[in-house]
């Protein structure tokens, strides 16, 4: 990043298209941000027990063991993503690749189990794979100052591509028993509980106390509202930003080994999708798309108020797969309106008023001015 | 430029008992202001005391609550910028905002192009007109070229071109010659003037009350919100003007001599291409060095390099002693040295975030146990600072962006001050701020010194330079080129080496380096 | 009196004003000079590469994107995304499409108009929530993108269209040519000029530049930027609706998941056809470029041998060597801009 002198045009790169602190309209400020923050994580514990008590309404089935298994293992691989994820979003950029990155590693874990590499080995080259995937992010965003939308659709179409070569058109689907029975086993034998939602669990404390309560969480906000202030503050900008590609390309590579062993098969298309659906749990989570604000609590809550409710809508029987995305973009659109109801509202009224204010001042050139809005 | 008989009584501007007020903080009570064809008017006040928000009103961006605004006569109510720009209103922000990725004509003429056969732009009028304009004002810009890239004295310019393309009656410019040299500064009075003649009026903000005698024939004066007086400027002195600003007599000299202690900061050879060249100082303990020079002469950038935010490419730094590694401001504040940017907004605050987590973001490592870093630490620590630096608030809670000018300095200044530095480097250090708290700063810095901390100040207000520094380094085009102690400095002295004059003996003037 | 002084702080005019012209007509003609380097060394390598057929194939397969990336680019101009494309291109191939279905008969340019209408509703939609509701085109057009798919998947069911329940006159559309070349690269063309014309000519245009350029300033010198971005989107709506109708002439089959992904090549091409990804420069043209570039080299490497699985890694490799060295020529840009101007002592 090159911060220039003021007084010249040039300005310092922004963040993600979309996400820019200089929006082509304004963002809401942040003090309105913060403060509906605590009452988003509120309303999603509400929803989630809504969502709970729908469910039972509408089936029996809704809590029993194997639902909430079935549940578990729809959300815990996008979760456990959704965790570097909300860092990297808090800070303003984005990772579009995340689902690439899961597909790469579990082809590759396919093709190198196919080829019968012990799994040890294969497990160090698998999260070396998607750490130095994540790595590419990274620099392409911190050392060359690219926009992190365009390298991640840049990586994402890379990967994706690279992890069709790798297995081709076939399918590995013979892994060995203690990982082929990820997905169907409960974790530690409690029944209910999915390897992938367990693990999710103990990730999503420690981002969470990684991100409210130490220098690094708070840098993350710092950054994520004034990336310029931050650094003049000797916060490592680009060091944490490169960390995070770097964590999510992990992390990515290890949600593709679980989710190639919970499906039991590693193939052609694995994850399609996955990111959009990563994304929007963080925002229904409350964090804002343009960086600063957002909790790991919110983005937890919103991953259980996404499963339980596309469960719940399934069990009834006009439900499917596809009406169900209808609903989760209808809930994505909400997530963005509600926290901009007030100003949306407000802007109404704005150009109702200077309608007015017009229509008078062309009207009654002799009149008294009237309180207006506020600029 | 003495004041010119060419104003005809012609009442371009009335405001009349104007009042505004926000959320019953009255930000204006009873301002009446009348501007007149062909005179430059000043409007003076410190921060607070209303006169961004009667910019604003006159630009259409807010109403007021009570009184009525006459153009030409006529009474109209502006319903946002728009109507302003319509009527006649222009208004030039201190960083004007243009877009960087359209030409200058386009820039000017946005959303107006002149229109040719079909409602097409017609490129051509666009160029034509906009170099009659650049003609009559004195001034060569191509209008095709790219804004991306002008300084802010030319983006001042394509402002100044927009306002007369929209047959501005009003040129509203606020604190115009904050970040121009004085060739730049004088270019501008040269427009000045050519408004005038043309029988624009024009309303001059500045803290710069030298220029303002310069230039103006008419001073409008408000404190707190309130007009103090509003009338010619013949018979009035600087004092007067600051008198009624403040209400009181303002101490100048805040220096006294004391004790120096070893070497902080050693500056060897310094050079980055094409910004500074082989500049080498040092800044002792408890003294208070000023880098004074015109903007662009490298001030800033060499202030930068040391604290690392920039690179540089040749030379070497060294912090009581020890070598310090370049383009790491980590390594900078591990040595000792804290970093007072020059821009607020942009560079010192986050404006988003809390008046606490301002103040605790350079100290996070600090406040830690055990790894981790509670709320309540940060906010106690944050309101000790805040309370050693006097800073107003309401919430140590609430974000600094409800902080006036002043008190984010010390938001600012209470980051770096809790880190106890060894060496403060302060970029214009009150810039923006208002006159009581300006005099604090000063007293702040001096008691910094009295304490052994190393101050390297940059400034552009010569008299706050001759006023707080012990010793002073004038740069120019990137070089040292001068260096006074406190007792030898007069301004002339300082411009004459910034602007690279020699005295009548060929030495450059002070002991060069 | 003059204000111009001879060690003037402002620069020569002719310098950087040249300079950034150059820098300017090198990155919109860079594209048309790797293209022509590709196809000279394909061709070396492989004089199938020139022929005629091939061109025709290039051309054809190039409509549907650079007709897009037309709508695409209103958008991006603006500083916004429209991930959405995709999904309104393959509900409208299927709609348009099953048209012939359900109503035997029915005329060719009728089905174009329900492409289109198709388009404009889903342009019109997105386009209210994003500029009246004011909330970031990114997650808009997500949503959208799933909103719409859905929709489409709801629609088709289990069912799709059969080639042969198209007339053969609709089919071949995709195949007429006019002098060899394709009838519908020269529409597309046809499109590409209108709108490159209307974003230079017009002040509607210019105003899209100056929103993705500086929205506050766009703001304050009152640039009308809801209805303007509203209208951005409505375009590329309805360019995507008529680009479902052009996917449904060239693919013939179309079931629930036509077009899904195809959003991202088309930003692709946008992007590397100099479009700044925060909107404020670039044009229709280089973005339709962009897009030849793109299918020109995915023909090469098919002519060449490269197995066609390599063709999604290299497309994404050749987005990021785009958008890489874009960056540096703009460093380089700025770099050069900021050391004249110290010299001549600002």
């Amino acid at each position: 990043m090159e911060p220039e002198r003021p007084g010249t045009i040039e300005r310092a790169q922004p963040a993600a298209a979309g996400t820019v602190t200089e929006h082509a309209f304004g963002e809401p400020t942040g003090i309105r941000r913060l403060g509906f923050l605590l009452r988003w994580d509120t309303a999603l514990a509400v929803t989630l027990v809504v969502v709970a008590v729908l469910g039972t309404q509408i089936s029996s089935q809704f809590l029993s063991s194997y639902n909430i298994f079935t549940l578990c293992t729809n959300i815990g691989d996008l979760a456990i993503m959704a965790l570097p994820m909300t860092l990297i979003i808090i800070t303003g950029e984005i990772d579009l690749s995340v689902a690439s990155i899961l597909a790469l590693s579990a082809e590759l874990l396919g093709y190198l189990w196919m080829h019968h590499w012990p799994m040890a080995l294969i497990f160090v080259v698998v999260l070396g794979a998607g750490t130095v995937a994540g790595a590419i992010n990274g620099l392409l965003i911190t050392r060359v100052g690219l926009p992190s939308l365009a390298v991640t659709i840049g990586t994402l179409t890379l990967y994706r591509g690279l992890a069709n070569v790798v297995l081709g058109p076939n399918t590995v689907s013979n892994f060995p028993t203690p990982f082929s029975n990820l997905g169907v086993s409960g974790f530690l034998g409690i029944q209910w509980l999915s390897w992938s939602v367990a693990i999710f669990v103990v990730l999503a404390i420690g981002f969470g106390v990684v991100l409210r309560m130490t220098p690094l969480g708070r840098s993350l906000y710092a950054i994520g509202n004034n990336q310029e202030a931050a650094f003049h503050a000797g916060i490592r900008v680009k060091r944490i930003k490169l960390g995070l590609f770097v964590l999510s390309g992990f992390v990515c590579a290890a949600v593709g080994m679980l989710y190639a062993f919970e499906l039991s098969s590693a193939g052609e298309n694995i994850g399609i999708g996955f990111e959009l659906q990563v994304i929007t749990i963080v925002l229904l989570g409350g964090v804002s798309i343009f960086g600063g604000t957002g909790t790991i609590l919110g983005v937890a809550l919103a991953a259980f108020v996404y499963a339980g409710l596309r469960s719940a809508l399934l069990l009834t029987s006009s439900f499917n797969e596809n009406d169900f995305q209808v609903v989760s973009g209808g809930l994505l659109i909400l997530s963005v309106l509600i926290p901009n109801g007030p100003s949306f509202v407000q802007r109404v009224r704005e150009l109702a008023g200077r309608r007015r204010l017009r229509g008078e001042a062309l009207a009654r050139p002799g009149g008294s001015s009237e309180a207006g809005v506020s600029g | 430029m003495s004041p010119d008989a060419n104003s005809n009584s012609g009442r371009v501007l009335e405001l009349d008992h104007a009042t505004k007020a926000f959320a019953g903080v009255h930000a204006l009570e009873d301002v009446s202001l009348e501007l007149r064809a062909g005179e430059a008017h000043a409007l003076v006040g410190e921060n607070g005391a209303g006169k961004s928000t009667l910019v604003k009103i006159l630009g259409g961006v807010h109403q007021p609550d009570t009184g009525a605004l006459r153009i030409g006569g006529r009474q109209v109510v502006l319903a946002g910028p728009a109507e302003a720009r319509d009527l006649g209103i222009a208004v030039i922000y201190q960083e004007p905002t243009l877009f960087p990725d359209l030409s200058v004509a386009e820039n000017v003429f946005i959303g107006r192009q002149p229109l040719g056969r079909g409602r097409r732009i017609d490129r051509r009028a666009m160029e034509t007109t906009l170099n009659e304009i650049f003609e009559r004002l004195g001034v060569r810009l191509d209008p095709e070229r790219i804004a991306r890239g002008l300084s802010i004295a030319e983006q001042q310019l394509v402002e100044i071109a927009k306002a007369l393309s929209h047959e501005a009656k009003v040129v509203i410019m606020d604190e115009p010659t904050a970040a121009l040299s004085p060739v730049e500064v004088k270019r501008l009075f040269n427009v000045v003037a050519t408004l005038r003649a043309h029988g624009t009026a024009v309303l001059f903000i500045s803290h710069r009350l030298g220029e303002v005698f310069e230039i103006c024939q008419r001073v409008t004066v408000l404190r707190d919100g309130r007009l103090v007086f509003s009338q010619g400027i013949e018979g009035l002195s600087p004092d007067d003007l600051v008198r009624a600003m403040v209400g009181r007599d303002v101490l100048v000299d805040a220096h006294e001599a004391h004790q120096v202690g070893d070497r902080v900061l050693e500056v060897d050879r310094l050079t980055r291409e094409g910004v500074f060249l082989d500049v080498s100082f040092e800044v002792r303990a408890g003294e208070v060095v000023a880098l004074a020079g015109l903007v662009g002469a490298g001030r800033s950038e060499v202030a930068r390099a040391i604290f690392g935010i920039d690179r540089y490419d040749a030379g070497s730094v060294k912090v009581s002693g020890r070598a310090l590694r370049r383009g790491s401001p980590t390594a900078a504040m591990t040595a000792g040295i804290g970093f007072v940017p020059e821009d607020r907004r942009q560079q010192g605050l986050v404006m988003e975030l809390s008046i606490a987590r301002n103040i605790a973001l350079a100290s996070l490592r600090r406040l830690t146990r055990v790894g981790l870093l509670s709320g309540r630490t940060e906010r106690s620590f944050a309101a000790d600072w805040a309370q050693r630096l006097q800073v107003k608030y309401r919430r140590i809670t609430s974000p600094v962006t409800f902080l006036s000018g002043g008190n984010q300095q010390k938001v600012v200044l209470a980051k770096w001050l809790s880190r106890k530095p060894a060496l403060l480097i302060v970029d214009e250090p009150t810039r923006g701020i208002d006159i009581g708290t300006k005099a604090e700063v000063h007293r702040l810095i001096a008691s910094l010194a009295r304490d052994g901390v190393a101050v390297l100040m940059i400034s552009s207000e010569l008299p706050e330079v001759l006023s707080v520094a012990d010793r002073i380094l004038v740069m120019h085009e990137g070089r040292l080129a001068a260096e006074l102690t406190h007792d030898q400095a007069t301004e002339e002295a300082i411009v004459a080496a910034a602007t690279g004059q020699r005295s009548a003996n060929g030495k450059p003037e002070g002991i060069s380096l | 009196m003059s204000a111009t002084t001879q060690s003037s702080p402002m620069l020569a005019p002719a310098n950087p004003r040249r300079l950034v012209d150059l820098v300017l007509r090198v990155r919109t003609f860079g594209i048309v000079g790797v293209l022509a380097l590709f196809v000279l060394i394909t061709t070396a390598l492989e004089p199938r590469f020139l022929g005629a057929g091939n061109i025709r194939f290039i051309l054809s397969e190039t409509s549907l994107y650079a007709l897009v990336a037309v709508g695409e680019t209103l958008v991006v101009l603006t500083r916004n995304v429209d991930l959405s494309v995709g999904s309104v291109v393959g509900l409208s191939a299927y709609v348009s499409a099953n048209m012939f279905q359900q109503h035997h008969g029915i005329p060719i340019p009728v089905v174009f108009l329900v492409g289109l209408g198709i388009g404009l509703a889903c342009g019109i939609t997105t386009g209210v929530i994003t500029a009246i509701g004011r909330v970031p085109s990114l997650v808009v057009t997500l949503a959208m993108l799933y909103i719409i798919r859905g929709v489409d998947t709801i629609i088709v069911g289990s069912g799709q269209v059969v080639a042969n329940a198209l007339p053969q006159s609709f089919i071949n559309i995709f195949h007429a040519t006019i002098l060899g070349i394709p009838d519908l690269a020269l529409a597309v063309a046809v499109v590409v000029a209108v709108a490159a014309y209307y974003l230079r000519s017009f002040r509607s245009g210019r105003d899209l530049y100056a929103i993705g350029s500086d929205p506050a300033a766009a703001r304050l010198a009152g640039i009308p930027i809801a209805k303007r971005v509203f209208a951005a989107f409505v375009l590329s709506g309805a360019i995507a609706g008529l680009g479902g109708v052009v996917w449904a002439t060239q693919y013939n089959t179309i079931d629930a998941t036509a077009a899904t992904g195809l959003e991202l090549q088309v930003i692709a091409a946008v992007v590397v056809g100099g479009v700044a990804i925060f909107g404020g420069s670039g044009s229709v043209v280089g973005a339709a470029l962009g897009a030849l570039l793109l299918q020109t080299i995915s023909s090469a490497l098919n002519v060449l041998g490269v197995a066609s699985i390599w063709t999604e890694a290299i497309a994404g490799f050749l987005l990021l060597v785009a958008i890489t060295l874009d960056r540096m020529i703009q460093l380089r840009l700025s770099e050069a801009l900021r050391k004249r101007r110290v010299h001549l002592g600002a």
